[in-house]
């Protein structure tokens, strides 16, 4: 469904990973670890194609992944609904993908209210929910558990595997144990890219423009 | 892309949007001019058209860091890149959304506010023609600049550095429009000029702002 060869990434032009390889099959997770400013991040955006990689492939296209960054995406002066509205039509997935939405991450009590009024961890789980509309394959998640309380890291592990019962895969960065029986954990220091003097990929400050 | 553009309508609306911001500014200024000047008929009324436009203009670049910076900060620029929906497609809609909350509205009070300035009344027509024709390529260059300065922080003074040369051609051939009506002559060559500006910029900015804007999320 997923497979990665060989992948370096870079950030601001200096390579922060390299000579990654990872298969992900169907019905499978895997769960990124590794210590702050490791290349978690840079990898999960290289993977949803906001940037392309230094070095090797990634064999899915970027349309078959659904991302969820650490920002939420939220519109403060929209209702939680209208919120979701929004990505519903953008992804194609109309009212009924809405309701699933709500219902998921338990938001239909909040239906109604404005995002902006929301509490921190309220927020965290409609930015997660939006990720069941999209009805994408693969779905990527940089530090979802942020803000959550135990009841809300419940209803994502039961998100996700929901997700993965079907058919479908996720690759999650986080720091604590959700509980997934199907997820894989892929510890990301022993790939920390070397510095150039040690044989590795020399920064590319012209990377904007290859 | 239908969606995009009624939710930035819609957000536009709501409390904190900025509609309105281009209109009032619009509207003092063309409101003090005559305080400033003197209300001498002649004097007002051979001015009108260029303050008119510069107006317009001001009113319209003083809105233009929100058209991607809101959704930059928020993080949903983000989400719209790696959205089914083109980058070119949501660029364009944001312009034409950026138009229909600063551009439209302009063009509808202009009529008033050219009272106000003493614009002869056979000039009201090229007036309403020439911000109808010209403000859209106003929108659409803004969005170019925007997305190149997206994720600066304070980049508004960059973005109008590097807009207002932008903005020129479509400045000089707007206000012609206007002073040649005014004058009674004809305006077919300056409005001909002035749709081709715009024309060429819907055709071919989103394309470069969405080039901007994917090396800038990188």
């Amino acid at each position: 469904m997923l497979q990665v060869t060989g992948l370096s990434v870079a950030r601001g032009g200096i390579a922060v990973l390299e000579g990654l390889s990872f298969h992900l099959a169907p019905g499978r997770a895997l769960v990124l670890r590794g210590p702050n400013g490791c290349g978690k991040t840079t990898l999960l955006r290289t993977l949803a194609g906001l940037q392309p990689p230094l070095q090797g492939t990634i064999s899915a296209p970027a349309e078959t992944l659904a991302y969820a960054s650490h920002a939420d995406g939220l519109k403060p002066t929209l209702t939680v609904t209208e919120n979701l509205g929004f990505w519903s039509e953008i992804f194609g997935t109309g009212a009924a993908g809405v309701a699933r939405a709500l219902d998921i991450m338990n938001l239909r009590a909040l239906a109604a209210r404005p995002a902006q009024n929301l509490s921190a961890g309220q927020k965290r789980r409609l930015g997660l929910a939006r990720m069941a509309l999209t009805g994408r394959p693969v779905w990527v998640f940089d530090e979802p558990t942020v803000s959550l309380d135990a009841a809300s890291v419940a209803l994502f592990a039961a998100m996700v595997r929901a997700h993965l019962a079907q058919g479908g895969a996720a690759v999650i960065a986080t720091h604590i144990d959700l509980g997934l029986a199907e997820a894989e954990t892929l510890d990301l220091a022993p790939f920390k890219a070397r510095a150039p003097a040690d044989g590795g990929q020399a920064g590319a400050f012209d990377e904007a423009f290859t | 892309m239908r969606a995009l553009l009624i939710r930035d309508l819609r957000l536009a609306f709501r409390a904190g949007g900025g509609f309105g911001l281009g209109l009032g500014f619009f509207l003092i200024l063309c409101v003090l001019i005559p305080l400033g000047v003197g209300p001498e008929g002649d004097r007002l009324a051979s001015i009108a058209p260029g303050i008119l436009w510069v107006g317009a203009l001001l009113a319209c670049l003083l809105s233009l860091d929100r058209i991607f910076a809101l959704d930059w900060e928020d993080g949903s620029l983000d989400l719209l890149a790696t959205a089914p929906l083109p980058l070119e497609g949501a660029v364009a809609m944001k312009a034409l959304a950026h138009w229909g909350v600063t551009g439209l509205p302009l063009v509808l009070a202009a009529p008033v506010l050219g009272v106000l300035l003493h614009l002869p009344q056979a000039a009201q027509g090229g007036l309403v023609l020439s911000l109808l024709l010209g403000t859209p390529a106003l929108s659409v260059i803004g969005a170019f600049g925007a997305a190149l300065t997206v994720g600066l922080r304070r980049g508004g003074l960059l973005m109008s550095l590097l807009v207002l040369p932008l903005y020129m051609p479509t400045l000089i051939f707007g206000a012609e429009v206007v002073r040649r009506s005014a004058e009674g002559m004809a305006t077919g060559t300056p409005l001909l000029l002035l749709a081709g500006i715009t024309a060429g910029s819907i055709a071919a900015l989103p394309f470069a702002a969405a080039a901007a804007l994917r090396i800038n999320l990188r």
